[in-house]
């Protein structure tokens, strides 16, 4: 043997031992990176909630382009990463693919489904959230006409809007509802400026709450209405703290539950369909100090009633992914 | 709502989004009259923006921002002026360099600072413009037509929206009334009758992308401390692009950019407030159309029906003297 070959057989164990030992789970953050206040802050939180608890370490990568969606997934899962969470619908593509050259490794992706046996897939129902916030915007909106500031045209998107706007009808019949959509391209979800201006835009049109499920967009819809004195309401994660006081409630869509359940199930999650709502604690609002004085007893009791309502069947929220329409827009 | 009011409300929409692309414009302009062709206006603002967060964020004062985006897009500036000017490479592949190393750059140092993913923390305060009120503005706001002229379309906005739209008329006597501007045009025409003249071809280049360099710093400043409140990564989203279709619109003219710049505002706004036009209830058009509108009408200048663009002779190429 020579000097050569040995040199290579060593490095081979090694590479052998250290994936064998590299079991941690990994995640990957969506372009709006992890610290977008909202949607992949959340997941981050949720994976650093494990961290802490269990003393573990994850592997994490902030995508910055498209084409990385598929390396970073087989660089996680040749690296022997395990589970693989990945926040976000645009990895679909990619998981189909990766999921089926990997059968030993668990993957679960958020906010979208992908029909592969090691595929965990988590959805979240927005639309009984959104309604819920959409009962609150009637209740506080003074003017009767209420905004929507959407990030990327996409069906997921249009079921906040739509279950926005059947909430806002619920709570006011005779209101006016506002939408926008920041962008066609995933760009919409890292404008600020572009959130800032049409938000300008709805309070010209008489819009003094606006709901904002944009991502880093959303960041410029609840600064310009902070700025104009009107109302907010922020989405994924709790935002209520970013401006007290005009933030009315925040959409929680706890993807920090996800992403710590599938990191604490770790190798041995288990695959499926996963479907997170108002009734398992997966979908909720925000009341803390920072909204406590605008979100008066009267908001909260509608808003109370609304979810009781959707948890006991007796109200029914449309989901606009299931067939593509909406029938209150 | 009152179509009137509807109508004062469109224009300062398109106001408030046509300073960014005028500021980028009129720099673009400046370059490209030297003979510099500059693909690099984005990666300009970008680096501007973020400078101009971080001076306003670390000091509260928002003039200081001002100041420190132009000396950021002035260092961009130059050094695409070294890559292009002094070495003579090729102008777009060092436009786009100047490109990637804003993008790639604002983030990581964001990143290592702030520790916010590349965002800088949210200014308030005076670390922010805030709108000015012109005399007079609350007193005429009842008076029909002229009131909401003024006090609505005309005051309120932030200050660098006055020094943007003041900067056109300076930028048209530079450029036609004085000697600078005469040799400027001349060098993006026809560098070696400058040269023969005995003027520096390479200093009035650089001296163009010094101006360059400061109008991108006021762009990317307005953005960051004006419009948002504080920096987002990849904030400019396109716009020094939309401001080169817009250079090119405007035929490499400071009044028509303006012209120019503001149908662009326009459109955008048009797209903002009415996501879909309905036209007497037989089409709807989609507000991809309207957003896809600017590139559309620089396409159709191209193709010269509106008029011919014809760019500075010398754009793009590097002056190699006794060729």
């Amino acid at each position: 043997m020579t000097l050569m070959q040995k040199f290579l057989g060593a490095a081979a164990t090694l590479a052998i031992t250290a994936s064998a030992v590299a079991a941690d789970p990994a995640i990957i953050f969506d372009l709006g990176g992890k610290f977008d206040k909202s949607f992949n802050q959340a997941a981050f939180a949720g994976a650093t909630k494990w961290a802490e608890e269990t003393g573990g370490s994850f592997r994490e990568i902030e995508l910055t382009s498209e084409a990385q969606r598929e390396q970073a997934l087989r660089r996680f899962a040749e690296a022997g990463s395990n589970p693989i969470v990945m926040t976000g619908f645009a990895f679909a593509t990619a998981l189909e693919q990766v999921a089926a050259d990997f059968p030993d490794t668990k993957f679960a992706i958020i906010d979208m489904v992908v029909d592969q046996p090691n595929v965990r897939s988590v959805v979240f129902n927005e639309h009984e959230g959104s309604y819920l916030v959409g009962v609150a915007a009637a209740k506080a909106s003074k003017s009767g006409t209420v905004g929507f500031v959407g990030g990327m045209d996409i069906p997921l998107i249009r079921k906040f809007a739509c279950g926005y706007v059947q909430g806002v009808k619920a709570a006011n019949p005779n209101a006016t509802v506002i939408q926008n959509m920041t962008g066609t391209t995933p760009a919409a979800w890292n404008d600020p400026v572009k959130g800032a201006e049409l938000t300008k835009a709805q309070i010209g049109q008489g819009a003094d709450v606006v709901y904002a499920a944009a991502g880093g967009t959303g960041v410029g819809v609840l600064q310009t209405a902070a700025d104009e004195g009107i109302f907010s309401i922020g989405v994924d994660s709790n935002q209520n703290y970013l401006h007290p006081g005009s933030v009315l409630t925040s959409m929680l869509k706890r993807v920090d539950v996800a992403v710590y359940d599938a990191f604490t199930e770790g190798a041995a999650l288990t695959t499926g369909f996963n479907v997170l709502g108002i009734s398992n604690g997966g979908i909720d609002y925000a009341v803390d100090d920072n909204n406590a004085a605008v979100f008066t007893a009267d908001i909260a009791a509608a808003v109370e009633a609304a979810k009781a309502g959707i948890m006991d069947g007796s109200i029914k929220v449309h989901d606009y992914m299931s067939d593509s329409s909406c029938p209150v827009m | 709502m009152d179509s009137f009011v509807q109508l004062i409300l469109t224009l300062d929409m398109s106001i408030r989004l046509s300073v960014v692309l005028l500021l980028a414009c009129l720099a673009g302009l400046f370059s490209e009259r030297s003979g510099i062709v500059d693909i690099g206006l984005e990666g300009k603002m970008l680096v501007a923006a973020f400078f101009a967060a971080v001076g306003a964020y670390e000091t509260g004062n928002a003039w200081v921002g001002v100041m420190a985006g132009c000396a950021a897009a002035l260092v961009f500036s130059m050094i695409h002026g070294l890559a292009s000017i002094t070495y003579r490479g090729n102008q777009l592949i060092s436009g786009v360099a100047v490109n990637f190393l804003a993008s790639g750059m604002t983030v990581v140092l964001g990143n290592a600072w702030y520790k916010k993913g590349g965002q800088t923390p949210t200014l308030s305060g005076n670390a922010r413009f805030h709108d000015i009120t012109l005399p007079f503005a609350d007193a005429l706001s009842d008076v029909p037509l002229i009131g909401p002229i003024y006090s609505d379309l005309l005051s309120g906005h932030k200050p660098l929206v006055y020094l943007a739209f003041l900067i056109v008329p300076l930028s048209w006597w530079v450029l036609y009334r004085t000697r600078f501007g005469l040799r400027l045009r001349a060098v993006g025409e026809n560098p070696a009758s400058v040269d023969t003249a005995g003027i520096s071809v390479v200093k009035l280049r650089y001296q163009a992308l010094i101006i360059t360099g400061i109008l991108c710093g006021l762009a990317g400043a307005y953005l960051s401390t004006a419009q948002a409140a504080g920096f987002g990564k990849e904030m400019t989203a396109g716009r020094g692009y939309i401001a080169l279709a817009a250079l090119i619109f405007a035929k490499w003219r400071p009044w028509y950019a303006m012209g120019a710049c503001l149908l662009f505002g326009l459109l955008e706004a048009i797209s903002n407030l009415y996501p879909s036009i309905n036209i007497f209830g037989l089409v709807t058009i989609p507000v991809q159309f309207t957003q896809a509108l600017p590139y559309i009408l620089t396409v159709v200048i191209l193709a010269g029906f509106v008029g011919k663009a014809i760019p500075p002779r010398a754009g793009g190429e590097p002056y190699v003297k006794e060729q």
